[in-house]
Formats: structure tokens, sequence, C-alpha cells
């Protein structure tokens, strides 16, 4: 993962991105529809959406970059700010909530010694809260980056970090 | 009897080999035999209603797409699957992707659309990722493509991945964001059938729902409208959680009795709990008090009892739970997904959001049952989609049916804090 902060100069799509970027457009009747699929692409190569990846998606989607920002600010999956290599989104939804989510919410803040929106010093774990994950029938669940994780324990979660450290 | 999870636990059932061992890609075939209108006639016989929420009778649904229109026709499968308490069709995704491949190629023949949008929700990217290699095994196989099945009736089918946002699996809203938009819902009409993506005729139907499509052509209509209740054909998933022992996703008729699906198929409650509250349809379904569960889960029955069948969430809650405490849930979900656009909705669950909480953390005062009923209901009505009702309803039916818990809150908030009640109350 390389991180647009990192560097001054405006951040570039590899030549693997600019190959699926292509793939990407070619699947839609016009350009503005992909934008979505853009942005996450976007999000895998740089880590997070910067103003620099803003301008960058702007100038490959051909619209201003104000549209830009309105669309990544609008989708909470979109960061705007730099996460850890692990991002943890726990569910606080009704049927996750039932099943405990705030005491392992509270678990989860003091196991990682951070706060919900903080990032570890060593820029291992950043803690979220999100809503329904839709998988309430094996609550309490979470998400750890691309991973969706039920039935959600204590123990589970100390096995989960231990593993990651 | 299983329709769309009778291959869930077969191994490999998403692959293509496996799933059509077990009968996939059979209905296609006998659906190019027939005439697009035959199949949209055994559509409405069936009485398939949409299983994504509102319940629209699918076939209605079809035959609004105009007939002289020139412009391409799309099909939009709403994978969004954003209602709290609803996760059934995941089960479809993850399980059986070729059924609802089937199922798209069978209603795309049969509204003569050739491009098909699968919108899935962001965090599904494991089904995301089943969905893709299911439309490259059916490509290879020519099942999908330039020829579908070797017809001269070319179909693409496109999975677009959302981005985290509720209001997307509202079906202007989704139409607006997989046109690279922020998801805002559209007022409507036109309704998507005659204007929808790219202001073409455009079809929005639910995972499910696309799915029992090629079912109703294995067993005819009018047999898949005998399996579920009057007007509400065939069967459905109905996802449960909450305070059962046997959470799960269950495929019961429409108009299963609610009791039995809580007691019997999803294992009944905890031993020495007491059932308190059903939410029946999706957190945004008026919620049910013990008494009012002896009812047949269809469409018109839950509409009859004042609640909704929905997208069939149920949500059990027990005696251990506080339900105070759970609307006040359930309103930090709506005020953090109202989009903005409208503003007694924006604002409304705003305000009903920041009372609940200060109800919880602080107490309660006299008055905040009834200003929580009156913005609720400011904002019944006067918004754009059915957001804000969503998030109104719930408000309006626990204040209504479990008046006691709030009196608690009440009490203990005007025992702590005297004077603050008396100037919300001069207010
Ligand atoms: C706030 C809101 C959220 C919705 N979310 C979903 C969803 O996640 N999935 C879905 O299929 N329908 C959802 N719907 C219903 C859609 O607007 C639409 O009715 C449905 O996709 C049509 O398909 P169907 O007729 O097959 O049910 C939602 C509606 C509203 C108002």
């Amino acid at each position: 993962m390389n991180n647009a902060e990192t560097t001054t100069s405006k951040p570039e799509f590899s030549a693997a991105a600019q190959e699926e970027l292509e793939t990407i457009f070619s699947r839609y009747p016009d350009r503005r529809s992909a934008m979505l699929m853009v942005l996450h692409l976007a999000q895998r190569e740089f880590g997070y959406i910067s103003p620099g990846v803003e301008e960058l998606v702007a100038e490959v989607m051909e619209r201003p970059v104000t549209e830009i920002h309105g669309v990544v600010t609008f989708y909470t999956m979109y960061n705007t700010k730099p996460v850890g290599k692990y991002h943890i989104q726990l569910c606080r939804n009704i049927s996750c909530w039932i099943k405990n989510a705030p005491g392992l919410l509270e678990y989860l803040k003091s196991r990682l010694g951070i706060d919900v929106g903080q990032t570890t010093s060593d820029g291992k774990f950043t803690l979220s809260e999100v809503e329904c994950l839709a998988h309430c029938e094996n609550a309490p669940t979470m998400q750890i980056n691309d991973d969706i994780i039920c039935d959600l324990t204590k123990e589970k979660i100390d096995r989960l970090i231990d593993e990651l450290k | 009897m299983k329709l769309v999870s009778k291959n869930f636990d077969v191994p490999d059932s998403h692959k293509l080999a496996v799933c059509e061992q077990n009968g996939g890609y059979t209905r296609i075939r006998k659906a190019l035999e027939m005439e697009p209108q035959t199949i949209i006639d055994e559509v409405i016989a069936a009485n398939l209603r949409g299983l994504g929420g509102a319940g629209f009778p699918a076939g209605r649904k079809w035959s609004f797409l105009p007939k002289d229109n020139p412009k391409p026709r799309y099909l939009v499968v709403n994978a969004d699957e954003g209602e709290p308490g609803t996760c059934k069709d995941k089960y479809i995704m993850t399980n059986d992707p070729h059924l609802l491949l089937e199922g798209i190629m069978i209603a795309s023949w049969a509204i003569n659309s050739h491009t098909c949008f699968i919108y899935i929700r962001g965090e599904y990217v494991k089904q995301a990722k089943i969905l893709e290699a299911a439309i490259a095994e059916a490509k290879a196989a020519g099942y999908l493509g330039d020829k579908m099945f070797g017809k001269d009736f070319p179909l693409e089918v496109v999975v677009h991945r959302g981005a985290g946002a509720y209001i997307c699996g509202e079906e202007t809203s989704l139409l607006n964001s997989l046109e690279g938009k922020r998801g805002w819902p559209r007022l409507k009409p036109p309704f998507p059938a005659v204007e929808g993506y790219l202001a073409c005729p455009t079809i929005v139907n639910n995972v499910e729902t696309i799915s029992y499509v090629p079912w109703v052509i294995e067993l005819g209509g009018e047999k898949f409208a005998s399996l579920g209740s009057e007007r509400n054909g065939g069967m459905r998933l109905y996802s449960v959680s909450g305070c059962v022992k046997k959470p799960g996703v269950y495929e019961l008729p429409l108009g299963t009795n609610l009791k039995d699906i809580i007691f019997e198929h999803a294992g009944g409650l905890f031993e020495g709990r007491r059932l308190k509250a059903v939410i029946p349809g999706g957190s945004s379904s008026p919620v049910l008090t013990p008494d009012e569960i002896d009812l047949p889960m269809d469409f018109d029955s839950l509409a009859a009892a004042g609640s909704m069948l929905g997208s069939a969430g149920i949500i059990v809650l027990d005696d251990t739970i506080n339900l105070v405490e759970a609307l006040a849930v359930l309103a930090r979900f709506y005020a953090h997904e109202s989009c903005g656009q409208c503003t007694p909705c924006r604002e409304g669950t705003g305000w009903m959001r920041k009372i609940l909480d200060r109800i919880v953390a602080e107490g309660g005062r006299s008055v905040d049952p009834a200003n929580l009923e009156r913005i609720a209901k400011n904002i019944i009505g006067n918004s754009i989609c059915p957001l804000g009702e969503a998030a109104s309803l719930p408000v309006i039916g626990f204040a209504a049916k479990f008046p006691e818990e709030f009196a608690e809150y009440v009490a203990r908030g005007e025992t702590a804090k005297p004077s603050t009640t008396a100037v919300a109350a001069v207010i």
C-alpha cells in the first residue's frame, strides 16, 4: 500500500490499476457510472482518499473535483483519513446491540488502548463503529478490512488481535 | 419444502457444475421457449411480491415498462441488504449465485433487457467475488454474453459495489448511486420503470424476488401462488435475530404464523425469559406486542395489524431488553443514515436521536413522549422517500405500545431535574 501523504507529488495509479480502470469503464454505458468502483480502486491503491487522490480521480473521471468530494463524503466506506493496517468496524445496530455489542466495544477500546475513530500508535489498528452489517443471525459481528467476523466474544477478539499483532 | 434455499447446504453449490447437477439452468431453457409476455403473465399469476420490502407485485411492475420507448431497458438487482435485522440475500448470493443469475436471465428475457446491474452493498466483498466468479463461469459456458444459450439475445451482468449508505437500498437513491452520484432519492413519478438508470426504463428488483422467478417457471404461476396465502404467492426467507435460541434464515410459505416462526423454527426464547416485543419486518416496521404475534406473515395481514412485512427481518426482544434503549439505538441509526436532502427527515431524525439519547443518559421529561410523537408525525408524508417514515414509525410504535417503559424514565428524570422539566414544558 503506498501512502499518498508520503509523497508531495500528485499520486498516480499503478500500471495494473490503470488496466483495471479500463476494464471498469468498459462495463458501463457512461463514464460517470464507474465512480463508486473507481473510488474503491483508488482506496485500495492509496489507502484512503486524500485531496490529492480526489484530484486524480477527478481527472480520470473527467468530472469536477468538487463533485468527487461530494461523492466521497456521502459514503461511509471511503476513508478521508489514513487508517491502520487493520480497520476494525464493530456493528452497533439493533441485533448486535441486543447481543452485547456495547460491552464488546468497551473491551475493544481497552484492549487496543484507543477510542472510536482512533488508530493505535504503531499504525496497526483503527477502531470504528458501523451500522448493520447484515449478519444479524450471527450477532454480534465486526468487520476487519474485507472480512466479516461473526458470533463475537471477548475470547474471539483476543485471539484475533493476538494473531494480527 | 424448499425452493430458493434448496441448495444452500449442498457442498460447492456456488459452482456451475454442482448447480447444474441440482437443477440449475433448466428453467431458463424452458423460459427461452416461452413468449416474454407469457412469462410476465405467469409471474403475475404467481402473486410473486417484491421481497425487498415494499411487496409490490413483480409481474405488474414489469408490465409498467413503456412499450414504445426506443431507449435501452435495464434490470437492476437490489443487493444492498441494508435494513437492520435482514440477512437473507446474502445466503442466496453466497450459496446459490447461479440461481440469482438464472432468475436474471429469465427476467431479462421477459422484459427484453440486455444489461443487468447487481448493486451489492460494499461490505459484501466475499459475495461480490462469488458473483463475479459465477458470472465468469456462466459466460464461459455461453449462458451469458453475446448469445444467451445460443439465442440472438446478448446479456451482460455487471456487479456494482455500493460504499456504505443505507439509503442506497431505496431504489431511486440506488439509481443515482449507480450513476456515480451521491445517493439522494428522486421524486416519484416518474417511476424507474419509465425513467430509471440514465433516464432509461429500468426494473429494480430485490435479489430474493429475482431468485424466485426460476421457481415460478418450474412450478407454474398457479402452483407457486398456492404455496402462499391469498395475493401473497409462494415462499420467502425470514431472517430471525435477537433473543431466540436458533437465530437464522428460514424459508417458509408466505402467511406462516409469526408465533410459529419464533417458537418452532427459531427455537423459541431462552430458558426463563419472557417475550417483550417483536419487530416483524426489519427495523423500520412498527413493533408488535406479545399479544399481537399470532398472525400470518404476509404483506396484507401485517398491514392490517398496523405493521409491515417489509424485508421479513424478525427481531425478537425479551424481558432482558430495555425498550427505550433499543429505540435509542434505532433512532441513532436513522439519524446517521438520513441522507440530508429533506429538512423534516434530516432535522427530525436528529432531534429524535438527541431526545432519546438524553432520556437514556439523564432520564426523561413528561413532555418527551408527546414531543417525540410530534416530531415523528411531522416527518411522515413530508420527505421524498420512505426513510423518514421508516425512522418515525418505530418511535410512534414504541411510545404508544410501551408507555410504561417511558414512564419509568420520566419518573427518574423528573425527580432528578425538576427545574429542567419546567423549562422544557414552557418551551
Ligand atoms: C430506506 C429504504 C431502504 C431500502 N433498502 C432496501 C434494500 O436494502 N434492499 C432491497 O431490496 N430493497 C430495499 N428497499 C426497497 C426498494 O426501494 C425497492 O422497493 C425494492 O428494491 C424493489 O424490489 P422488489 O420489488 O423486488 O422488492 C429500501 C427502501 C427504503 C425506503
